[in-house]
């Protein structure tokens, strides 16, 4: 009997610490042809992102749903001095995604507020007149997903036949709207998924 | 011990050990990657609140970074948020303030000022602030005597840091609002805006809620 008490007692802890070391390390983000993570975003409430995102009203969505080939997605923060640098210029590549026909509805942007509350969420959205959709994240379920990444951080993501597939991911502010859009479309395109950032 | 005690044991044991929390990522902003010192959790309040709602706040004359003093009783007639926080360069703090950082226009329409305290010196503090670009805030050195102003509102801990905390403080002086919060976690702003939305409502029903 002591012998079986020690058997299970060996297997049990065992158990255990290789659990802990699952449950407890955070995964890296997702990588380059990876399949982006299939968390269960809030439907906006505003009709004006609904459409952007070609969303009928409901209660969540996945980013492969989203109408679009290509979708930039910003984890950020209110609470990041970079983020708030940077809004500018995630503005400016909006607006230029925008104005090209070519790129009009095809190429998207979301931001996720990693760790914000919607109240904090709103007064960064209206802090920096953002134009695209951000979504609150208040209690870091998108952001543990994402691999628990620090902020700004940018994933491109291809969607095609009802996947959405990572193939661009890289921490920090980019340089020059211009520059990154080009990066984007170059390696959205791109049939070589396991080019690095 | 017998098999069906271990059992229970051993189910404890495993529980604990497999669902202990993970360290979360709260200093998320890459602007302080590798700059921080990274902490584990730490427990969650270590002082007794010497100060109520409803109380006179204790005023306080501390340095600040223009190299001049600020004091609480400058502020009669406008609503002080005091923003304690544990210490410069750790992971919490450095999201905290940065985030207040855009909240300017936000005090200013509820007739409110911000001041920001820790307890580290000023050299400290100078640098560690220009790491967040800089603060509209005045943010005020509690470093001599040592932690003297926080002991003084009943959250200075026993090693010496300041607990994660908030008061608000009328335009005459009364603590109207304290959230001595989890060192470990970042008060949500909704607690401090409605705070200050009850404050400046025309019928100022907030008072010592």
């Amino acid at each position: 009997m002591k012998r079986l008490s020690e058997i299970l007692a060996t297997v049990f802890l065992c158990a255990a610490l290789v659990l802990s070391v699952s449950v407890n390390v955070s995964d890296a983000a997702p990588t380059v042809g990876s399949e982006f993570p299939d968390v269960a975003i809030t439907v906006p409430d505003s009709k004006e992102h609904r459409n952007y995102l070609g969303l009928k009203r409901g209660d969540s969505f996945k980013l492969s749903q989203v109408a679009a080939d290509t979708i930039i997605v910003e984890v950020l923060s209110m609470y990041c001095p970079f983020c708030q640098a940077e809004a500018p210029a995630v503005n400016t590549l909006y607006s230029m995604i925008e104005d090209d026909p070519e790129l009009r509805g095809r190429v998207k942007i979301i931001g996720i507020a990693a760790g914000n509350t919607k109240l904090e969420r709103d007064i960064f959205v209206d802090k920096f007149d953002i134009p695209f959709p951000v979504f609150a994240d208040g209690d870091f379920l998108f952001h543990k997903a994402l691999g628990e990444v620090r902020t700004p951080y940018f994933f491109g993501v291809r969607i095609a036949d009802g996947a959405a597939t990572v193939f661009y991911s890289n921490l920090g502010a980019f340089d020059d709207p211009a520059s990154f859009l080009s990066l984007i479309l170059e390696r959205s395109r791109s049939k070589n998924t396991e080019v690095s950032p | 011990m017998n098999v069906s005690k271990s059992l229970i044991f051993l189910c404890a044991v495993f529980v604990l050990v497999v669902f202990m929390p993970a360290e979360e990522v709260f200093g998320l902003s890459n602007a302080f990657q590798g700059k921080v010192f990274e902490q584990k959790d730490q427990k969650p309040r270590d002082s007794v609140l010497k100060v109520a709602v409803g109380d006179r706040a204790p005023d306080f004359e501390l340095p600040n970074l223009s190299g001049t003093t600020t004091s609480l009783s400058e502020f009669r007639r406008k609503n002080v948020v005091i923003s304690f926080v544990p210490a410069a360069w750790t992971p919490v703090c450095s999201d905290q303030w940065p985030g207040y950082n855009i909240l300017e226009d936000l005090f200013a329409e509820f007739n409110a000022i911000l001041l920001g305290i820790a307890v580290d010196n000023i050299p400290s503090l100078y640098a560690w602030t220009r790491e967040m670009g800089g603060l509209w805030f005045p943010v005020l050195s509690d470093f001599w005597p040592h932690g003297e102003t926080a002991d003084r509102f009943g959250v200075l801990r026993s090693d010496g840091t300041a607990e994660r905390a908030i008061f608000i403080i009328d335009g005459e002086g009364i603590i109207r609002y304290i959230d001595v919060h989890d060192i470990n976690r970042r008060p949500p702003l909704e607690t401090i805006v409605d705070q200050l939305k009850r404050m400046t409502s025309p019928d100022n029903a907030g008072r010592n809620d």
